[in-house]
């Protein structure tokens, strides 16, 4: 029986957030609350000289101003890293301290000096116009590779060369270049794969709360993840007890992983709340968005891939060197090692990879995960590399997919495939994904109407056929490659006397549609009606744990957590039942809400099960009342989604101005329990993506400040610049996790950037330009300026 | 986002709001270049005066030889108005490419005259229309052609204690013909080049009379007169329209920016010139 598993169920949460009903931390007033604004440095790298405060003090409403001294003298150093690679010769990773304020030296535009906390957020904010604060302006570094040359100038004196660490993995790099000496073709590129600005329609936002009568505190918070942000705040940060502090994580308007990070502010607003005995809220504003939410991507990239006569990739060797930005956010290490090198397998039998990655730190916000963290910058080198061989070699980029990819495997009637670069992958089918993409496009007929184009414009088209790991992730795997957590998920199925179900998950939904999609497994499972259910989520006083919603992760992990209490919930339930309809529990059906006597129609419902369970005066000998269970699942392995992306885009010769016509995604997330909230994360996902390939960028001056710090100048996707999206699915089931799920959070920002790249490469190389890159995102300018100097 | 401390007021004629229009203070009517100035506190108004609700400065109404558009009028209005797409169709299909709809419905056309953007898209609009800004001061009124009205980068002719009060478009006459082609820079839709053309064929079937305005190019918008010397006298062909697009920002200071250098502007000053005559075929 599957009633709702399946359907396409309208947003239960929806009702809220449309009619502006939603509750967000800004929203939360408490009593006696102050506000705080935070002043942040105008310069990216700058020692400080003086701050006087003087004049602010006795401002109207000003009830305290606190500096990065007051802060380092109680010996709090500030957030920590929640992951560590170490160097190749074994040393541990450089961890400079990333202090709530800084005391002496600001390191990035908008590094945090002093807070102003006031009666009003305008009177904290005209008060801060009073605080001085002299600087002595320093050289800065922006760029990656540039920070790791000698005389660079240091963004922390005791990292050399601007390291945070070197890293590598695959195969020797002996053999993978001695295996690219024998290749027939060698395709090689230099790009940038460049920093984009996360940009959640919600500003973060901290509201600290210590009430001094009960020695507890209370940390509002707009985060994904607000378990670890407790755990990280409490025993790394400020070392306060840990079951004296509930962090909640209410409504939260989108993340795409920039809210998974423990934030400098959200310690400060406890900090402050604590010194000050009231509650102290911290709201950002867009402009401090654009400079202090963690960024993503920022690789600067050499690949080679060599091939043999017949067009099977032999080596693939990669040199990249990753942006960490000034300090270390909490998973920022990972996200260009292990969530990216081990992703260069690809979709293909590549016999030999190996993969360099230096990490540096530059006088710039720091960088982190970004919807798909690492795994996109996978793909877009893959799938480039491919789109730009086919070209070079002649061959059809189709084709030489299929004559690349790896063979179909189940993962339990065949094993998973063991990649070269640490990953196993659990089940895949990689063709039909690019089969139905091209059936879809019409490609026969599309290389027809590029052939005769001739209207002024450049037609062409761009692949990309993408593996990722989600569901993160196995704690004991990730723990031996660096990680200071475990990544496992919990679930409470706390059965009411009534038969009403409350589910404490520790996924978070900001967005996602958690509250639909859960519901939906609970209500199939337990045989028991969709409005009967209940998802309780972001608030660790009522959830036991939680390791929060990034990866693609919270249906394989958290989901799965779900159904192992549903199980034991329906094990007590059958002794009950057993005991009601006086039969043995092996002898009962539970089908529809209710157990049934095999071959009577001797039943029970759920309800007086539940009921009885609670009021146990006819009760099993020995069994414990009450019907509510808790679990917690760790995944036996990541889970590996899959597809295929196609783009077509039209060129304007004159201008360069690239009209995107189509693009046609593939996707295989295996099991799929609502298929409109798929849809709608795999939409999300291309809008994302697309808008690296063709619109967003951050860009630095040399001196560190960020030129398109807004909305006027930094360019989101909008719904006028995008095509009706044309998409399907196939269905590979992931074989590990009880309801065969693997992700889809993520996909569709993974697969979709290089599709649009090679689409405009395509264009221009079938329109007699014959360059290999151009720059993302590819403004008309550059487009039109590749047109210029490449002519052949 | 909080903008300093500032008075507000709401006048209920233009004769008070000249009266209180004092040193520091600025108009507002739909604030959608003032707001988010002061809101980064690049703009520290020690008042405001709401203009926005006075009947004199509102409504689009026919003068005879000319379309009377209010100062207050939103750039909807004009997008919308039969009127003034039957006087001059390159004005409402103009008003039509600003921002987007909220901008539309909210911001008005003498407050982006006054503000003087240079990628603004009214001021093209205007100088090729010939339109007259008509402005009262404390001492009274007065009128200057479009063409004089922008001075310089972010400047006009207005004084200081002066507010625009209306603008006339003058009707196209028989055998004339308008158009406006933009290239929008991508986040803010501004125009990187909008390009605004009133034509007049003589009887010979040759251009008579030509205005060709382009702002987004240069610190101010401006008429280019490189364009329209090559155009007079001669057939509207396409080998007309190339040369003549060929000298489009030659003789002005060409802005730069990360979306368009120097080179790359004055190429699409050039292409949309080109688009612009081509539509005047």
């Amino acid at each position: 029986m599957s009633s709702y598993i399946g359907q396409s169920v309208k947003r239960l949460e929806d009702k809220r957030f449309l009619t502006g009903k939603g509750h967000y931390t800004d929203d939360i007033i408490l009593p006696q609350q102050t506000y705080a604004y935070i002043i942040r440095s105008p310069y990216a790298h700058a020692r400080i000289v003086k701050i006087d405060i003087s004049a602010a003090e006795s401002a109207k409403g000003v009830v305290a101003i606190f500096k990065g001294k007051e802060i380092a003298d109680e010996g709090i150093a500030g957030v920590p890293c929640g992951w560590q690679v170490d160097f190749k010769n074994g040393e541990t990773m450089k961890e400079p301290p990333h202090p709530l304020l800084v005391v002496d030296k600001v390191r990035h535009l908008g590094d945090g000096v002093v807070v102003v906390i006031a009666e009003s957020k305008a009177e904290a904010r005209d008060a801060a116009e009073l605080v001085e604060i002299e600087y002595d302006v320093l050289e800065a570094v922006i760029d990656p590779k540039k920070a790791a040359q000698a005389g660079a100038p240091l963004v922390h004196e005791d990292c050399p060369n601007n390291m945070c660490f070197d890293w590598e993995l695959g195969n020797p790099k002996a053999d993978v270049d001695a295996a690219m000496g024998k290749a027939h073709h060698v395709t090689s590129l230099e790009f940038v794969n460049q920093r984009v600005i996360p940009n959640a329609m919600e500003p973060r936002a901290a509201i600290g709360d210590y009430q001094v009568a009960t020695d507890k505190y209370t940390l509002y918070t707009s985060s994904q993840n607000p378990h670890l942000i407790r755990l990280l705040m409490c025993a790394f940060v400020l070392g306060i007890p840990e079951h004296k502090v509930r962090v909640v994580s209410p409504d939260v308007g989108g993340g795409f992983g920039s809210k998974i990070f423990h934030y400098a502010e959200e310690a400060l607003m406890i900090w402050c709340s604590r010194k000050l005995e009231r509650p102290v809220k911290w709201t950002s504003d867009r402009s401090e968005a654009f400079l202090t939410d963690a960024h993503g991507r920022d690789h600067v990239t050499e690949a080679k891939m060599g091939f043999d006569a017949d067009g099977k990739i032999m080596a693939l060797r990669v040199n990249t060197y990753a942006n960490l930005g000034a300090y270390l956010s909490t998973f920022a290490p990972a996200v260009p090692t292990y969530l990216h090198g081990t992703l260069m397998q690809g979709l293909y039998t590549t016999p030999l990879i190996n993969i360099d990655v230096t990490a540096t730190f530059t006088h710039t916000t720091a960088v982190d995960a970004y919807r798909g963290a690492g795994r996109p910058e996978a793909t877009y080198l893959l799938e480039r590399m491919f789109d730009l061989a086919a070209l070079e070699m002649n061959v059809d980029p189709a084709e030489l997919r299929f004559k690349n990819f790896i063979p179909a495997f189940d993962g339990v009637e065949q094993e998973g495939y063991q990649t070269q670069v640490a990953l196993q992958y659990d089940s895949g089918d990689y063709e039909p994904v690019l089969k139905r993409a091209l059936e879809m496009v019409g490609y026969d007929k599309f290389r027809a109407e590029q052939a005769a184009q001739s209207n002024g414009k450049l037609l062409g088209i761009g692949f990309s056929t993408y593996i990722e790991a989600c569901g993160i992730a196995p704690s004991a795997v990730v723990g031996a490659l660096g990680a200071r957590a475990g990544l496992y998920e919990s679930a409470q199925v706390r059965v009411q006397p009534t038969g009403k179900v409350s589910v404490f998950t520790g996924s978070h939904s900001h967005g996602q549609g958690h509250e639909t999609t859960f519901a939906q497994v609970v209500a199939d499972k337990m045989g028991i009606p969709l409005e009967d259910v209940d998802i309780v989520h972001g608030d660790s006083d009522s959830v036991a744990f939680g390791m929060g919603t990034y990866g693609s992760r919270s249906l394989a992990v958290g989901g799965s957590a779900i159904v192992k209490s549903i199980e034991k919930v329906l094990e007590k339930g059958a002794k009950i039942a057993a005991h009601l309809l006086e039969a043995n529990p092996d002898d009962l059906d539970y089908a529809e809400g209710k157990w049934t006597v095999k071959g009577t129609d001797k039943s029970v419902g759920f309800g007086d099960v539940s009921l009885t369970a609670y009021v146990p005066h006819n009760y099993p000998e020995g069994l414990e009342p009450g019907l509510d269970f808790s679990s917690f699942y760790d995944p036996a392995n990541f889970t590996y989604p899959f597809g295929a992306h196609i783009a077509i885009v039209e060129i304007d010769k004159e201008t360069g101005k690239v009209d995107l016509k189509r693009f046609i995604a593939v996707d295989d997330v295996g099991n799929v329990i609502n298929p409109m909230i798929v849809d709608g994360q795999i939409h999300g996902g291309l809008a994302q993506g697309i808008g690296q390939a063709l619109f967003e960028g951050a860009i630095y001056d040399d001196t560190g400040q960020l030129i398109n710090g807004s909305y006027m100048d930094y360019c989101m996707p909008r719904a006028d610049d995008l095509p009706s999206f044309e998409i399907d699915r196939t269905v590979t089931p992931c074989p590990h996790n009880p309801l065969g799920v693997k992700g889809a959070g993520e996909a569709g920002c993974i697969g979709s950037t290089p599709a649009v790249v090679n689409a405009v490469v395509d264009a221009l190389w079938k329109g007699g330009f014959k360059v290999k890159d151009v720059a993302m995102p590819m403004t008309s300018q550059r487009v039109w300026t590749a047109m210029q100097s490449e002519t052949v | 986002m909080i903008p300093s401390t500032f008075e507000y007021k709401k006048a209920s004629s233009v004769d008070e709001a000249i009266s209180l229009l004092t040193e520091d203070a600025k108009l507002l009517a739909g604030g959608h270049s003032l707001i988010p100035a002061m809101k980064l506190r690049l703009n520290q108004p020690s008042s405001l005066i709401d203009i926005s609700d006075i009947d004199a400065l509102k409504g689009i109404s026919d003068g005879g030889d000319h379309v009377l558009i209010g100062a207050a009028a939103t750039h909807a209005d004009i997008a919308h108005s039969a009127l003034v797409k039957g006087a001059c169709s390159m004005i409402s299909d103009g008003a039509e490419q600003i921002g987007d709809i909220q901008v539309r419905n909210k911001g008005t056309i003498g407050g982006s005259l006054a503000h003087a953007d240079p990628a603004a898209d009214w001021p093209a609009l205007v100088i090729a229309a010939d339109a007259i800004i008509v402005m009262q001061g404390a001492s009274g009124s007065r009128e200057v052609a479009a063409a004089s009205f922008f001075t310089g980068f972010y400047e006009t002719a207005l004084a200081e204690n002066e507010i625009i009060t209306a603008i006339k478009i003058p009707k196209l006459t028989t055998g004339s013909s308008s158009t406006y082609v933009k290239f929008s820079q991508p986040a803010s839709r501004f125009a990187i080049v909008g390009c605004a053309v009133v034509k007049n064929m003589d009887e010979a079937g040759e251009v008579g009379n030509i205005k060709v305005a382009i702002t987004g190019v240069s610190e101010k918008a401006y008429r280019d007169h490189a364009v329209e010397d090559e155009l007079m006298g001669q057939p509207l062909n396409q080998d007309v329209i190339n040369a003549a697009a060929s000298k489009a920002a030659s003789r002005v200071d060409v802005m730069s920016d990360h979306y368009a250098s120097q080179e790359y502007r004055k190429h699409l000053a050039s292409v949309y010139v080109k688009k612009a005559l081509q539509n005047l075929i």
